[in-house]
C-alpha cells in the first residue's frame, strides 16, 4: 500500500495476570489506506478491542509501532477520535453543548479568529442536522433512545475534524432495526468525510456490510488470523445482504471465528449423554 | 376474562414506585402513628412521665424554653457549630478528595492513612481536642471536624473514582489535557454524587454536635439535652431531640432542593 495513513508494525500487547504472562497482542501488522473503512472481528480475547485502544493512545503497547502519516503516535490525538459503545456522553450538557465540547478546550482554542468559530458553529449546525438531531438539540442525553445517543457521540467525535475514527461496539448496545439505520448512516458520513475507520465488532453482518476489508483476529494469543476484503461496491445497501458474495464471505469469517475461538463443543459427550436412558 | 387494563398502579409490585398522593399518605401515617403510639404509651399512665412524657409536656417544655430561656440562642450557636465544623471539612475534603480519586500517588498518600483515622471515635478526641485547641467554640468545631472530616474525603473520593472511564477518554481523544480532564469532565460529573455526600455527611455533623457540645459548652441545642439531663428533666431532653431531628430533617430537605435546582439533567426523562 502506497502512503498509508495508519502503519500497524510488530505490535504486541503482554500484561501479567495472576502470575501468567498473558498476551493480549502477538505481531500484528496492518496498514489503513486513507478513506479506507476497516473492521475488526474475531472471538472474544482476540486483542481486537486492545489493538483499537492503542491505536487510539489509550494504552501504551508492550512492543512494536503504530505510526500515523509516518510519524509515530504519542499518547491520544485530536486526529484520532474514538466513539464508545457506551456511557461516554457527559449527561450535564445538552446535545447540542456535548457536540461543541471540544470547542473548550485549549489545542482547538488556539486558533479561533472569528471566522473559525464561525465555521466552527456551522460545522456544529451540519453535524446535527446529518445526524438527524435537529429536534433534540436542546436535549440531555438521558433523555434520548440508545440510538440517538450514539448519533450525538459520533457527532462529537466528527466535531474535530478527525483524520481517523476509532469505534468501539458503538452499536453493539442497540437493537437490530436501530442498528441497519445507523450502519447506512456510518457509511454515509465516513465516505462525506473521507474518515478513515477502524471498526471493532462481534458482529459479522455489520463487519462485512461496513468494511473495505475486515480483519479477524484469534485469541491466545491475540493476533490477526486473515484480512478479508469485501467483494461489495463503495456505496451499499441492505439487499447486497442477501447476495452470494456477502452470504460466502460471512460463513468464511463465521467459521474462522470458530475455529479460533478454542469452544469447541463436545460431540462425543454429547451422544454419550443421549444413550443414557430417560429416568 | 376480558382484557381488563387496570389503570392504577399494584401497591406491592417488586420495587414498584407509588403515585404521589399514596406516597405522602402512607409517608404521613407512618409519622402520625409513631406520634400516636407514643402518646397513647405515655398518656396511659402505666408509665411514669420522668422515663416518658407525654407529646403535650415536651411542646410546654420546648414553649417554656423558647419564652424563659434561651431556645432561639442554643439554636443559633448549634447551627453556628455544626456549619462551621460541615464547612470547615467540606472546604478542605473537597479538594483533596478530588486529588485522591484522580492521582494514584495522592490515593496512595492519603486513603490509608484516612482509613485507619476514620476508625478513630471522634467522642475519644475529646481531651486531646481540649489540651491542643482549648475549651472554646475551636473545640466544638474541631469535634465535629473530626467526625465528619475523614468519611468525607473517603466518600469525595469515591465519587470522583466512579466518573465513567469513557468520559474521561472520550475528552482525551478529543484533545483535552490533564487539567481540562479534571475541571471539565471529571468535576461536572462528580458534582451531583460530591453534593449527596455532603447532604450525608452533613447528618453526621448533626449527629456530633452532641459530643462536641460535652467539652465544657455552656450553650446550644445538645448542651441543653446535657444539662436536662442533669436534672432529669426528661421533656426537655425529648424538646431538645426532636429539635435536633427536625433541623437536620430540614437541612436535608435544602441539600434535595438544591440537588434538584443544580442539576436539572438528573430529574429530565
Amino acid at each position: 500500500m502506497t502512503n498509508p495513513i495508519i502503519q500497524i508494525r510488530q505490535l504486541q500487547k503482554r500484561f501479567a495476570a495472576n502470575g501468567a504472562d498473558i498476551v493480549a497482542l502477538q505481531d500484528a501488522d496492518l496498514d489503513l489506506a486513507s478513506g479506507e473503512f476497516v473492521t475488526l472481528v474475531g472471538a472474544s480475547g482476540c486483542g481486537k478491542s486492545t489493538l483499537l485502544r492503542i491505536v487510539g493512545g489509550l494504552e501504551p503497547a508492550s512492543g512494536g509501532s503504530v505510526n500515523v502519516d509516518g510519524l509515530p503516535i504519542a499518547g491520544p490525538g485530536i486526529d484520532r477520535a474514538m466513539v464508545f459503545q457506551h456511557y461516554s456522553l457527559y449527561p450535564w450538557l445538552s446535545v447540542t453543548e456535548n457536540i461543541k465540547f471540544c470547542r473548550q478546550l485549549k489545542v482547538h482554542r488556539d486558533v479561533s479568529t472569528l471566522s473559525d468559530v464561525e465555521s466552527a458553529e456551522g460545522r456544529a449546525d451540519a453535524l446535527i442536522r446529518l445526524m438527524g438531531l435537529s429536534h433534540v438539540a436542546d436535549a440531555y442525553p438521558n433523555q434520548l433512545s440508545g440510538g440517538m445517543q450514539q448519533r450525538v457521540a459520533i457527532a462529537r467525535a466528527l466535531m474535530a475534524r478527525p483524520r481517523i475514527l476509532l469505534m468501539d461496539e458503538p452499536f453493539g448496545a442497540l437493537d437490530a432495526q436501530t442498528r441497519e439505520v445507523m450502519h447506512d448512516l456510518i457509511l454515509h458520513v465516513s465516505i462525506l468525510e473521507k474518515t478513515t475507520v477502524l471498526f471493532v465488532t462481534h458482529d459479522v453482518e455489520e463487519a462485512i456490510y461496513l468494511a473495505h476489508r475486515v480483519v479477524l483476529m484469534a485469541p491466545r494469543p491475540g493476533r490477526i488470523a486473515a484480512v478479508h476484503t469485501v467483494p461489495l461496491p463503495d456505496h451499499r445497501d441492505q439487499d447486497m445482504k442477501q447476495t452470494p458474495d456477502f452470504i460466502a464471505l460471512k460463513k468464511q469469517i463465521l467459521a474462522g471465528i470458530r475455529d479460533t475461538s478454542g469452544m469447541q463443543t463436545d460431540y462425543e459427550l454429547l451422544e454419550r449423554l443421549g444413550q443414557v436412558p430417560a429416568p | 376474562m376480558t382484557g381488563n387494563v387496570n389503570p392504577r398502579r399494584p401497591l406491592w409490585a417488586i420495587r414498584g414506585s407509588l403515585e404521589r398522593r399514596a406516597h405522602w399518605l402512607i409517608a404521613m401515617s407512618g409519622l402520625l402513628s409513631a406520634l400516636l403510639a407514643w402518646w397513647w404509651v405515655s398518656a396511659g399512665g402505666a408509665i411514669d412521665p420522668v422515663f416518658l412524657p407525654t407529646p403535650p409536656l415536651v411542646l410546654d417544655s420546648a414553649w417554656a424554653w423558647l419564652r424563659d430561656g434561651d431556645l432561639l440562642g442554643d439554636v443559633a450557636i448549634s447551627v453556628y457549630r455544626v456549619v462551621a465544623g460541615f464547612l470547615l471539612s467540606a472546604v478542605l475534603a473537597l479538594p483533596l478528595g478530588v486529588l485522591v480519586g484522580t492521582y494514584a500517588p495522592v490515593k496512595a498518600l492519603f486513603e490509608p492513612l484516612t482509613d485507619f483515622i476514620r476508625y478513630m471515635p471522634a467522642a475519644a478526641f475529646i481531651p486531646l481536642v481540649m489540651l491542643w485547641v482549648g475549651i472554646d467554640e475551636g473545640a466544638k468545631i474541631a469535634i465535629i471536624f473530626i467526625g465528619t472530616f475523614f468519611q468525607m474525603l473517603l466518600m469525595i473520593a469515591e465519587d470522583v473514582r466512579r466518573v465513567p472511564m469513557e468520559q474521561i477518554e472520550a475528552a482525551q481523544t478529543m484533545g483535552a489535557d490533564r487539567d481540562e480532564i479534571v475541571m471539565r469532565v471529571i468535576m461536572p460529573s462528580a458534582k451531583p454524587a460530591i453534593l449527596d455526600t455532603l447532604r450525608v455527611t452533613m447528618g453526621w455533623a448533626w449527629t456530633y454536635l452532641v459530643v462536641a457540645e460535652l467539652v465544657a459548652a455552656n450553650s446550644g441545642l445538645g448542651f441543653a439535652v446535657l444539662k436536662a439531663q442533669r436534672f432529669l428533666q426528661t421533656d426537655k431532653i425529648f424538646a431538645g431531640i426532636i429539635l435536633i431531628g427536625l433541623f437536620g430533617l430540614a437541612t436535608d430537605q435544602c441539600f434535595r432542593w438544591a440537588h434538584r435546582r443544580s442539576f436539572p439533567w438528573l430529574y429530565r426523562r
